[in-house]
């Protein structure tokens, strides 16, 4: 959806102001480049043996002082900023359509069911999706990645944190999706042609997956770019807290937690330039997701 | 009558544009002309989509942008409609044109008492202090027959029923001493013995207090019932127009002919409905052979047990919270209802709205389970008690056809996915290829073309979803149809076709129907039995003809008695 939604041509054809291809423009841009990270990233950020710390804290090549091999400068380590942020951005988008995948499979099944299924089992599903929410998203995030690297060694490593990220999302955007699904679930299957499916002797799990989810699925669409922003941000943010990726694996929110620590002596490259690419990806990405909420917005378009 | 009075309202040479997004221009009213005098009811007919409500919305000055009014006059009161402004100089909509819409559980605002909202005009409009303004709606409350008036001044509009609304509708348009009164369908919402009552307060006020009224209705009946003249419109333009009398008993144009004689009548069965130009069918026929053919081999010997009896069935509703200890409110839809349907036969269930009747369609069909009492398919209890627990191949016999076609399609999916899915269901053809010619043949046995498979519901009109509904139900090669008020959201012309089609399908495969209907008309040309339903209970049941030339129980008579019909028209029983 992403794509589809990306594609410039796409966006004049039904209509998108400006702004918003500007907006995906950037973010495919942003995605590509991450995507392409080990292509055109001057450096490999995650081989240690490839930077030297007497390079380290070097300004951007623009400045003065700036050395011509790095571009966007580099950080404490010696390690090339460019080349990290394109490899961090990676990471980020990752994590975050990674939460934004399991959050939307885990929402839409749960709502799918609360829905269909109404009483108990929706009072069920959604009495937890309450609780679930009264937390704030980053202290539940905190707990679950706290949690497993208490029980589970392994999972402050490189190849384990990302999962324990993704899972520390989703387990509270997928109320989201839950709620949104369970309404409009309940909505279709009062109407009569879920009636006939049932009058036909439809087991309920095909009526679900095939007569309800298409009917359901525009508003999942659109809550995904939003969330996909969200949960970014939060991946960010737990890096920025030191429970996220590892040094050795920075992400954009690694990067500025990095660079936060010598802001204040004056190398204010190392948090400005991934802090910026984080706002710009975010800010492409939930301008895009505004547009098609309310383009799909039922109330703000003519039925049927 | 009051020939020498000027006209309240007088339409010349009409013509309503909407212009489109492509440039092109839609036309939704040609060339109308017509002249209500004071004391006149004139009844706007037509199907959907003929331009008669623009009219009323053009006389009110509601006529939604970027509608326009593109040629012609109207006069108000004798006063030029200046389209610029969406009213005639000096004329004010609420207070010399009062409104009254279809529905009257959405045409009061639930937030305010009735008082307030009936007096809100008075004091904007007529400058009236509260005291004055409340002796006044006291009495429009008397006027419109709401008893117990000053209780009901202090009440909100859920705590009245869908009539007495009408009624303070009625009222609120009144409130004003309006000089025409626009009613736009103002029964098709409320039930026959409401809607007889509305109907004589209509005409009442225009008899007594000499308000010209333009009614816009689809329903024969009605402006049979009351109305001083008829202009019938098709496709936006005026096809006839008359006295109430000239134009039901002597209609010139083919469409108001066709229009009139597709009105079910409810004094003699007919054998089939006339209708102008029926689609497809020598293929329709064809088809409807082959599924015969098939109906037959599959049919055991002839028995005596009925295909289906429900018997001292009981549905209570239960409205409890989720948490523990929460108490729900009981109600009980359906109380101790026993019938019984014969093979090959057309069992008609009728009553008012919340009766139960489509409590007992879900029942039979297995939507809702009973709380009491059993459903018998051949003999064996498919709900209910003792009912069987491999309940699938008895679920295959009974199918159901819903009242509207635009939500019982499936949207998302291809009308070809939709029909062969039953048949895949239940393996009824041997491969993909074979179930594809089997909803060739639905298609064409409902009078549809078979490229119709390849398209998505919204490509069809709503006479057309009910066929493809109809080719639904059969593709499950079932013995009983449940069709709930099958035909109660179409125009009349195609209520004719559909019903036509029902016949026709079930002379061709020995089908049993069990019709759900609140109209008496429809039900006396459909249905070889009739039960008559009110309140959750079954009051009586008979052959059709029985129960409609000698009715037993009082309700039935007076249901019966209040039906508007074509035999009664206005002028006539005046003069007689």
């Amino acid at each position: 959806m992403k794509t589809l939604a990306s594609s410039p041509g796409f966006l004049t054809r039904i209509g998108a102001p400006i702004s918003v291809i500007a907006a995906a423009l950037l973010a495919l841009v942003i995605v590509a480049c991450s995507i392409l990270a080990s292509w055109i990233a001057p450096y490999d950020p995650t081989n240690l043996a490839s930077f030297d710390l007497m390079n380290a804290e070097l300004p951007p090549a623009f400045t003065a002082e700036g050395d011509s091999r790095f571009i966007l400068g580099t950080d404490n380590q010696g390690r090339d900023l460019l080349s990290a942020m394109l490899y961090g951005a990676r990471v980020s988008i990752a994590i975050g359509g990674g939460a934004v995948l399991l959050a939307a499979t885990l929402g839409v099944t749960l709502g799918l069911l609360a829905g269909y299924f109404g009483g108990r089992v929706d009072a069920l599903i959604m009495r937890i999706g309450d609780v679930i929410l009264s937390f704030p998203t980053i202290l539940l995030a905190l707990l679950v990645s706290g949690i497993a690297r208490a029980v589970f060694p392994g999972a402050a490593t490189a190849e384990w944190a990302p999962v324990i990220l993704i899972c520390a999302i989703a387990i509270h955007e997928w109320v989201q999706y839950a709620r949104t699904v369970r309404a409009a679930t309940m909505v279709e299957t009062a109407k009569d042609y879920v009636r006939a499916a049932k009058v036909i002797g439809l087991p309920p799990r095909r009526i679900m997956l095939r007569h309800i989810l298409p009917n359901v699925m525009s508003p999942v669409l659109v809550i995904s770019t939003i969330n996909l922003a969200a949960a970014v941000l939060t991946e960010a943010t737990l890096s920025f807290l030191g429970v996220g990726m590892p040094p050795t694996y920075p992400s954009l929110g690694t990067l500025i937690r990095i660079g936060n620590e010598f802001v204040f002596s004056g190398i204010w490259w190392i948090a400005l330039f991934p802090a910026l690419a984080l706002v710009i990806l975010v800010l492409a990405v939930n301008v895009v997701g505004d547009w098609l909420r309310d383009r799909f917005n039922p109330k703000l378009r003519v039925k049927r | 009558m009051n020939a020498q009075q000027p006209p309240v309202l007088a339409i010349e040479g009409l013509r309503v544009e909407y212009p489109l997004a492509n440039g092109t221009v839609f036309t939704a009213v040609e060339n109308a002309s017509l002249v209500i005098r004071p004391g006149e009811i004139h009844a706007l007919v037509g199907e959907s989509g003929a331009g008669k409500t623009t009219i009323g919305n053009t006389v009110m000055g509601l006529l939604e942008k970027p509608g326009r009014i593109a040629a012609g006059t109207i006069h108000i009161d004798g006063r030029k409609f200046d389209p610029a402004k969406g009213s005639a100089e000096g004329v004010v909509l609420g207070r010399d044109v009062g409104a009254v819409f279809q529905d009257p559980m959405t045409s009061l605002n639930p937030l305010f008492t009735i008082e307030s909202q009936l007096t809100e005009a008075m004091r904007f409009h007529l400058k009236l202090d509260n005291a004055q303004a409340r002796a006044r709606a006291l009495e429009l409350l008397q006027a419109v027959g709401i008893p117990e008036p000053q209780r009901r001044l202090k009440a909100y509009p859920h705590q009245l029923s869908g009539g007495q609304r009408q009624r303070v509708v009625i009222a609120a348009a009144l409130s004003c001493g309006p000089k025409l009164v626009v009613a736009d369908e103002p029964t098709t919402a409320l039930d026959v013995s409401v809607q007889a009552q509305i109907l004589k307060l209509l005409r009442d006020l225009a008899d007594q207090r000499g308000i010209g009224i333009l009614l816009v209705t689809h329903n024969m009946g009605v402006v049979a019932q009351i109305a001083d003249r008829v202009t019938i419109m098709h496709r936006g333009q005026v096809v006839e127009t008359g006295t109430t009398e000239e134009v039901l008993r002597r209609p010139k144009a083919v469409y108001a002919r066709a229009l009139i004689g597709a009105v079910p009548r409810i004094d003699a069965r007919l054998d089939r409905f006339p209708v102008l130009g029926e689609e497809g069918k020598g293929r329709a026929e064809q088809a409807r052979t082959e599924l015969r053919a098939r109906a037959e081999r599959s049919t055991q010997t002839a028995d005596d047990t009925p295909i289906l009896s429900v018997e001292n069935l009981c549905v209570d509703y239960n409205t409890s919270g989720w948490l523990p200890g929460s108490k729900g409110h009981r109600f009980r839809a359906v109380d101790g209802v026993s019938f019984s349907v014969r093979r090959g036969e057309v069992f008609g269930l009728v009553g008012e709205s919340g009766c139960g009747k489509t409590t007992i369609a879900n029942v039979v069909s297995g939507l809702v389970r009973p709380t009491s009492g059993q459903v018998l398919y051949r003999g064996r209890s498919i709900a209910g008690e003792g009912a069987v627990r491999r309940i699938g191949p008895l679920r295959q016999a009974i199918q159901m056809i819903f009242q509207d076609p635009y939500s019982s399609l499936n949207g998302r999916m291809r009308i070809g996915s939709i029909l062969s899915e039953p048949i895949l269901f239940y393996r009824l053809a041997g491969s993909k290829a074979e179930a594809e010619s089997d909803v060739a043949r639905l298609i064409e046995a409902v009078g549809l073309d078979a490229e119709a498979a390849q398209r998505f519901p919204h490509a069809f009109s709503g006479g057309q979803r009910q066929r493809l509904s109809i080719a639904r139900a059969l593709g499950a090669r079932p013995k009983l149809i449940v069709c709930d008020e099958p035909t109660s959201s179409l125009d009349v012309s195609v209520q004719a076709q559909i019903l036509n089609l029902l016949k026709d399908l079930r002379d061709a495969t020995g089908l049993t129907l069990l019709l759900i209907s609140h109209d008496l008309a429809v039900v006396r040309q459909m249905c070889d039995r009739v039960a008559v339903m009110r309140q959750g209970n079954l009051l009586e049941q008979a052959n059709a003809e029985t129960l409609f030339e000698r009715p037993q129980h009082p309700y039935t008579q007076e249901l019966l008695s209040l039906v508007p019909t074509l035999d009664r028209i206005r002028g006539e029983t005046r003069a007689a």
